[in-house]
């Protein structure tokens, strides 16, 4: 970026070493980056009287933090939104600082910029100790795989550059980092403000003997060769051009040259690699690690992408059910049952979460049972698979079980590290539901709208049904596949089973939202008209359906709901026939927020027809969407 | 692997992720030195051909060495060029000061392209060295129906796996050269021999850095007329690349404002 120099005044073919920095918010990241750019002259001429003119414009004294935040909202509202990339240059060394920001959606940024580091740099106060966020940065670190940790205690001037202080410090962050199976390679006492212990010695600690961190840095040993390793070639796409099959993929380790044997994928074929094509280069013979390339396969076999290519000797491990570590990035918690695709590397696998065999406590790094992974937490899940997947467990500094999980519009949710198969649990339900390829945005566009749920809420006699029924007319009319599950029509076969006890209610909306999803998921428009009396059945309801769930309150008040009284139900609760019965001896809790608030005792059912049909193609065409957007 | 093959695998990888994922797919040529360099690569991606159109959306204010430098490598390397226009001046936001307005006029004339050709995906060659806002884009940028990038709610992007259009309008900006340096550019054309137009060489002790439009493109004082001359200045340099483009130095947050608008 412009705020430093071109590190093009590095002589070195080389490439830059990534090194992330993070630590917890105030412990004094960007204040370290700033001193660091400066004392090792990276910065571009006029810069440092830049960030000055900008600081003294908002009243600041020298924010060092201006020269990572490039944007301005950025610098307006003092927080860093997004992770950053510096080039810089240490001795003809040339290194990537990753700056990620600690604020909001941290994780999502963290992983983004830290994901392909060697080594990172543990900012710790150390008068103040670690905090939350020191833990989740290192759970973090430790999930990816980076085995190069320097711990730079900050601001020890406030601990008056005392040894035994410091070192006390040094102590309970060392054993943090030893619950996390993390060895930092250095402990740096030091105060980036000062500068004391970044790029040179500080005077006011004779007793610390070890490295700067400068001097830290030069010692980040280079990345490991993958080349020597077993082969993995898994298949990015397969070309066709001038009558020519071409394979086409990075070799992710190992090597391949021509009149090699490989093993394709699952169904084991094996073939000879006949040549490995290229354009404008040298003719090659052999390829490693690294390496994007194209290679022709005898017999002209048609591999598709994601098979995986290796030597017969030296296989991937095959498994449909595997144990991996997580890190979750959805906003909402995950949950067991909840189908996703696994991606490796090019592969792409339908997978559901069979179980939560743990999840982090931050508090304390402990592993402990839990139902839901909440957003940004870490966890151990198990993966279940139709198929056969083919894996390496996971390494760090290796491509080697990366893998990725994303939801049914192919948004990542979560990081799994593959840790290897996972046996059988006795008494396990073991069910493999499996993910459609159809996707949401295929069926999106040859309907011309987006699937929906509009859950009716409301007195018996409010006018749900029939409101839903005339609104399901004028929705066909309109070229909107839509349906109705209305409640005595469920309970007429699907839920004929239940009666009307509290347990029963809640099990016949747990099955309504179920039918409701699965219809949603084939592209349908659902209209629900249940009385879903109570708050916490529809919060059911609205967690099985997730997001694209809007609840609508046809609100009618109870005493123009008995005089309609259109099956007779009002006066049976009355005269005591029956009992249990919504608004006469049984609470309707009305909802607090909902989507459409429509008013039925006054309105003709034309009109709130209209509202409901409008609202509904609002929220689901496909213009009425992209108008909400933009 | 040196660095320039490390950078090439990984352009070659992104690329072929877009050609598999991204349907239709175009790729913008600026005729500058950088997406001189990304055509290259698709013929490296693609065993010497471009399976995918090439757009140039012409502010029309190009330098005329430009324009003849499109005409005949178009026919050399056999690309499938889309033209795109861009609309006058006169009809952008009026609150950008002046330069980055004349800017605009490129983001809107994408726009008409992306939308006419129904593109999922518009392969860019910006890098993260260039400016500061760059610096915080993905490889695979996703752009909503307004094509706005939305800088506070990017997806994570992480151990190559990239994000894909999950909603109807949407694109995806694929930046195949975010890691490389300016320098790494200048190496790898002379190490593959990629042709350049000549502005970027000195006369008359100037040279042009990058290249823009006529008119809001300043040369830079230099020397370098050669390549290797080139090279060298930028090991010493300590002034940034794009110190001739008007609009990043009209006021702190012009380049942003166009960048979140759609601008590359």
């Amino acid at each position: 970026m412009t705020n430093t120099l071109s590190p093009s005044a590095a002589q070195s073919q080389e490439p830059a070493t990534p090194i992330v920095i993070v630590g917890h918010v105030d412990h004094g990241k960007s204040t370290l980056i700033g001193r660091l750019l400066h004392d090792t002259d990276n910065l571009q001429d006029g810069k440092v009287a830049q960030i000055i003119a900008s600081s003294k414009k908002r009243g600041l004294k020298v924010e060092w933090s201006f020269l990572l935040d490039s944007l301005q909202i950025e610098r307006d509202q003092g927080v860093t939104v997004d992770s950053t990339r510096i080039p810089f240059l240490l001795n003809k060394r040339e290194f990537v600082i990753v700056d990620a920001p600690g604020h909001r959606q941290f994780l999502r940024n963290m992983i983004t910029g830290a994901a392909d580091a060697e080594a990172a740099v543990l900012v710790v106060d150390a008068a103040e100790g670690a905090r939350e966020q020191t833990r989740r940065h290192a759970m973090l670190l430790h999930l990816i795989g980076i085995r190069h940790v320097i711990v730079l205690l900050n601001k020890v001037d406030l601990l008056d550059f005392d040894q035994a202080k410091i070192e006390a410090a040094e102590k309970s962050v060392s054993e943090l980092l030893t619950k996390l199976d993390l060895e930092a390679a250095l402990f740096i006492p030091a105060s980036a403000r000062d500068g004391d212990n970044i790029a040179s010695r500080s005077e006011r600690m004779p007793w610390y003997s070890g490295p700067t961190l400068t001097e830290a840095l030069a010692q980040v040993p280079s990345p490991a060769s993958r080349a020597e390793l077993p082969l993995r070639l898994p298949v990015q796409d397969v070309y066709r051009f001038d009558d020519k099959r071409y394979v086409a993929g990075r070799i992710e380790r190992g090597r391949v040259r021509v009149g090699d044997t490989v093993i394709i994928g699952t169904q084991k074929t094996p073939a000879k690699i006949s040549s490995i094509a290229s354009w404008h280069t040298a003719p090659q013979i052999s390829a490693a690690a690294g390496q994007s390339v194209a290679v022709t396969l005898e017999p002209d076999v048609i591999p598709d992408r994601g098979d995986l290519l290796h030597k017969s000797e030296t296989p991937p491990v095959a498994a449909s059910r595997i144990r991996t570590r997580l890190f979750w990035l959805r906003q909402e918690p995950l949950r067991v049952g909840e189908s996703f695709h696994l991606r490796l590397a090019t592969a792409e696998h339908a997978v559901t979460v069979t179980s939560i065999d743990s999840v982090v406590n931050l508090d304390d790094l402990q592993k402990y049972a839990g139902e839901e992974v909440p957003a940004e937490g870490f966890a151990e899940i198990t993966l279940s698979a139709a198929e056969t997947i083919l894996f390496d467990p996971f390494v760090p500094g290796t491509a080697d079980g990366r893998g990725v999980l994303v939801d049914r519009q192919q948004r990542i949710v979560g990081g799994a590290p593959l840790l290897g198969p996972a046996a059988i649990a006795d008494g396990e339900k073991v069910i493999h539901p499996t993910g459609s390829n159809v996707t949401t945005q295929d069926r999106t566009r040859a309907k011309g709208h987006r699937g929906g749920v509009f859950w009716l809420t409301g007195l018996s006699g409010s006018g749900k049904s029939t409101l839903a029924r005339a609104t399901e007319a004028a929705l066909f009319a309109d070229g909107v596949d839509v349906t109705v599950l209305d409640g005595d029509t469920l309970r007429a076969g699907l839920c004929k089973d239940l009666g009307f006890s509290e347990v029963d209610r809640t099990e016949n909306v747990r099955r309504a939202a179920e039918v409701a999803r699965i219809l949603r998921d084939a592209g349908q428009v659902v209209l629900v008209a249940l009385i879903s009396p109570l708050l916490s059945d529809r919060a059911l309801a609205r967690q099985i359906l997730g997001e694209e769930f809007a609840e609508v309150f046809v609100d009618a008040d109870l005493a123009t709901c008995e005089q309609r009284d259109p099956k007779g139900l009002y006066a049976a609760a009355r005269s005591g026939k029956i009992s249990g019965f919504t608004g006469i001896d049984a609470p309707y809790e009305a909802p607090v927020s909902p989507a459409l608030h429509l008013k039925t005792s006054a309105g003709s059912v034309e009109s709130e027809t209209k509202t409901l049909a409008s609202f509904i193609k609002d929220t689901v065409r496909l213009s009425g969407a992209l108008k909400a957007r933009s | 692997m040196d660095h320039l093959d490390q950078l090439e695998a990984q352009s070659v990888f992104i690329l072929r992720e877009a050609y598999r994922k991204l349907k239709p797919l175009a790729m913008l040529w600026s005729l500058g030195k950088d997406s001189n360099v990304m055509v290259w690569l698709a013929k490296k991606a693609f065993l010497g051909r471009v399976p995918f159109p090439v757009m140039h959306v012409d502010t029309g204010k190009k330098f005329p060495e430009m324009y003849k430098f499109r005409d005949e490598y178009a026919k050399k390397w056999d690309l499938d060029l889309l033209l795109g226009t861009c609309p006058p001046v006169e009809e952008m936001d009026p609150s950008l000061p002046p330069a980055a307005r004349s800017a605009a006029r490129k983001t809107a004339g994408l726009a008409a392209m992306i939308e006419k050709h129904k593109l999922q995906g518009v392969i860019a060659g910006i890098r993260r060295d260039e400016q500061g806002t760059r610096a915080k884009e993905r490889v695979f940028s996703p752009r909503g129906a307004s094509h706005k990038w939305d800088i506070r709610n990017q997806p994570p992007e992480f151990w190559d796996q990239y994000a894909t259009p999950h909603e109807e309008g949407m694109h995806i900006r694929v930046h195949p050269l975010l890691s490389w340096r300016e320098i790494d550019i200048w190496r790898y054309i002379e190490r593959e021999g990629i042709p350049l137009v000549d502005l970027y060489f000195a006369k008359n002790g100037k040279r042009y850095r990058s290249l823009g439009d006529q008119d809001i493109t300043n040369p830079v004082e230099s020397n370098a007329s050669t390549l290797a001359e080139v090279i060298a200045e930028l090991e010493t340099t300590r002034t940034s690349e794009r110190s001739g483009r008007a609009m990043d130095h009209e006021s702190e947050d012009a380049f942003e404002r166009l960048r979140v608008a759609g601008y590359l």
